[in-house]
């Protein structure tokens, strides 16, 4: 039987390989078609609004003055960049990305090491930590503002705190309450996001150290951080693309009063309110390449630091 | 597997089913009378809504006109006229404008200039503050249908009656010695741009002309500046004044903290909520700027356009005036406290029931400095809010030297 069957294979290879590679071809052809609709709604619903932006962008066009409309080239974005506006604007920015995203990463593993440690009522601790994350971001922009208002607010019934504080009113004090709402609202996603992180962690690692005799504090910067090195990464990447991006809440505390405006405050003021869809597409553009940016250097980051882990660097 | 494909297929087809008659609302009804919409913000006392009521039944089925609420807040409104109108939009037959974007829709082309009959319509009788905001570039492009004022509220029972002629240094004055507020709108918005026009144009010369330049001198907007920052850095401040708006103003006053109020005549019907509290209150006009010019003060108002694109321009003219008739403004200014633009209206025993004031009203409307009526209002008036606000940390050093140079790349069409 074996001397029957072996001969038989080499012979029946080529065929084989023959069907296997059609089978595959039509396979891939049978992949593509069940993406096609899924590549073609992409391309219409982001390329298409990204591509048209960058063509607004390179063009004058006012709709109240539609009879003025003609292609300007890169002009609109040397009007951008050479505006101490936009530079401001986006310094504001980068102020309230850099302290919400570093405040949500501390308090977000703070958080994620509780839901991580949590022996009784898991489920319970996790939702009640969620709700801020499911409360629509205009509402929670609006309940922050209340309660810092000066006629209706409690914050400034609160001791230590002057009875017609007006913290909205001056910058300091709107970045703080920006900050904050920020933070409230979007910790929970980067605990979640950690928490994921911190599953990876085996604890063998964190047992054997303990028999080493390393401290608590000792095993969670040697272990615990380096091996959530890639969890972290992407948390911050996410965080970060979406505090540049901000939007609501400031647009609902201070409407980018008392030099809290944001790029994309300055980029709705262009588009939406002056209705100049040319400069303003340049704004959008321009808060686009920087979003890619962000995103480029946190994957680079990523990518090495996944590599590291593999043992190839 | 086939559970999930088909859930997700019958949620897919609902989303797209959605769409389609989302779509398709704004379409006119078929068959019967010609459908108008009539787009102008959400009334809560119901005059408006009466008001459609009202000419669908005079119109004997000419046509039927669709009350589509937009939002209160004035940016919201125009944001959504406008995308609107940019876009062509037919359904738009009848536009409820606020008084400062009628030159912007009409230099835009988006509403239909007002001829022959229906010229005659929209002018006669009106007061010249109402009026001069229809008009732009030699014609007329809407109906005046509302108008209002700004008032200078006092408590009699605090203070003196200020007089006709009261400065704003003498309101600041009495206010600082009794240790209480004036509520103004110190936020960075619309209402910022009415008190900065309001306090510039009483110097004499208003603040920008229609091509968008400074006309005032810089004296006068130094001036401005001056009066704003000692109402916002003194006693006289209320709590949160570089955040306050209408509402917030209102709510100061009656709560006690202040002896005046700089605000329109809605605070008159909110009054009445407080028991006793209207006998409480006096008006006079406007305060003056310097004190041998009168004083210019601030006009709002709904003005009623034709959109462009409108299939039904013929009954949509015949709409806005049957809307905008003087019957419906009594209505108007009995539930919706909305003062008149028709002069004789005034002199209506239901409107001088609404209105106490009603005499105070129509000579402060009269003698109303509008604001700049000029296509590219938005920029400009974006241009004065981030150069005004906020309020306490003005330095009248630097304040006209900063608007010129946004008031410019604005009407360049720059980032500022």
């Amino acid at each position: 039987m074996e001397a029957a069957t072996a001969p038989t294979r080499p012979a029946e290879a080529p065929p084989t390989r023959r069907r296997v590679s059609e089978r595959a071809r039509e396979e891939r052809k049978l992949g593509w078609m069940l993406c096609a609709p899924a590549v073609a709604v992409m391309l219409l619903v982001t390329g298409f609004p990204i591509v048209y932006a960058i063509v607004l962008s390179l063009q004058k066009d006012d709709l109240r003055f539609p009879d003025e409309k003609e292609f300007v080239g890169l002009s609109n974005y040397i009007d951008v960049l050479t505006s101490s506006t936009w530079w401001e604007d986006v310094f504001h920015t980068l102020i309230i990305t850099v302290f919400s995203v570093g405040l949500e990463l501390v308090l977000g593993m703070a958080i994620a090491l509780v839901m991580h440690r949590a022996i009784f009522g898991r489920g319970p601790v996790r939702a009640a930590i969620l709700i801020p994350y499911g409360i629509v971001t205009v509402v929670a922009a609006f309940a922050w503002r209340y309660a810092f208002d000066p006629a209706s607010g409690f914050v400034q019934g609160l001791p230590l705190i002057s009875d017609t504080a007006a913290p909205l009113s001056q910058q300091s004090g709107s970045f703080i309450v920006i900050i904050l709402t920020e933070v409230w609202k979007t910790t929970p996603f980067m605990a979640l996001l950690l928490l994921a992180g911190l599953a990876l962690v085996p604890d063998e690692l964190h047992e054997a150290a303990k028999v080493d005799g390393a401290s608590t504090w000792q095993r969670f910067v040697r272990i615990t951080l380096p091996l959530m090195r890639p969890a972290i990464l992407v948390a911050l990447l996410f965080r970060t693309l979406d505090a540049f991006r901000i939007f609501d809440t400031v647009f609902i505390q201070t409407a980018g009063a008392n030099g809290t405006e944001t790029v994309s405050i300055l980029g709705y003021n262009v588009l939406i309110n002056r209705v100049n869809i040319g400069l303003g597409s340049a704004v959008s553009v321009l808060i686009f390449i920087f979003v890619l940016g962000i995103a480029f250097a946190f994957v680079k980051g990523l990518g090495t630091s996944t590599a590291q882990q593999r043992g190839e660097v | 597997m086939s559970g999930s494909h088909s859930r997700l297929a019958a949620i897919t087809g609902l989303a797209l089913a959605a769409l389609t008659v989302l779509g398709c609302g704004g379409g006119s009804s078929g068959g019967g009378a010609v459908s108008l919409n009539w787009y102008v913000f959400k009334e809560p006392g119901g005059a408006f809504d009466q008001a459609v009521v009202d000419c669908n039944k005079q119109a004997a089925g000419r046509y039927q006109i669709k009350y589509q609420a937009l939002p209160t807040d004035a940016n919201q409104q125009r944001e959504l006229l406008v995308r609107r109108l940019a876009a062509k939009d037919s359904s738009v037959d009848l536009a409820g404008m606020d008084v400062i974007w009628t030159a912007e829709f009409a230099g835009a082309g988006w509403i239909k200039p007002w001829t022959g009959a229906n010229r005659a319509v929209a002018v006669k009788d009106k007061l010249e503050g109402p009026l001069k905001t229809v008009e732009y570039k030699g014609q007329i492009w809407a109906l005046p249908f509302t108008s209002n004022t700004q008032l200078l509220w006092y408590r009699k029972d605090l203070v003196p009656n200020p007089g006709e002629d009261a400065t704003w240094d003498q309101i600041i004055n009495t206010a600082n010695q009794k240790g209480k507020a004036i509520e103004e709108q110190g936020k960075q918005y619309e209402g910022l741009t009415v008190w900065v026009n309001a306090l510039v144009a009483g110097g004499g010369t208003p603040l920008v002309s229609q091509a968008g330049k400074v006309t005032a001198s810089d004296a006068a907007i130094r001036k401005a500046a001056e009066i704003m920052k000692r109402l916002a850095t003194t006693k006289a401040a209320p709590p949160g004044l570089n955040t306050n708006t209408e509402n917030e103003a209102r709510l100061g006053f009656e709560a006690g903290r202040s002896v005046y109020q700089l605000n329109y005549t809605f605070i008159w019907p909110s009054a009445a909520a407080i028991k006793g509290f209207q006998d409480k209150i006096g008006w006079v006009r406007y305060p003056r700027t310097v004190a041998d010019k009168p004083s210019r003060p601030p006009l709002g108002g709904i003005n009623i356009g034709v959109g462009a694109y409108t299939k039904h321009p013929q009954q949509a003219f015949a709409a806005a005036r049957c809307l905008a008739s003087d019957k419906h403004q009594a209505i108007a200014s009995e539930l919706g406290g909305l003062p008149p633009t028709t002069e004789a209206v005034y002199d209506d025993p239901k409107v001088k029931k609404a209105f106490p004031f009603a005499d105070e009203l129509r000579k402060s409307i009269e003698a109303a400095g509008p604001r700049p009526v000029t296509a590219a209002y938005a920029d400009i008036s974006l241009a004065i809010q981030k150069t005004f606000h906020p309020p306490d940390s003005l330095n009248p050093d630097d304040v006209v030297g900063k608007l010129k140079d946004r008031l410019d790349k604005a009407a360049e069409g720059k980032i500022f």
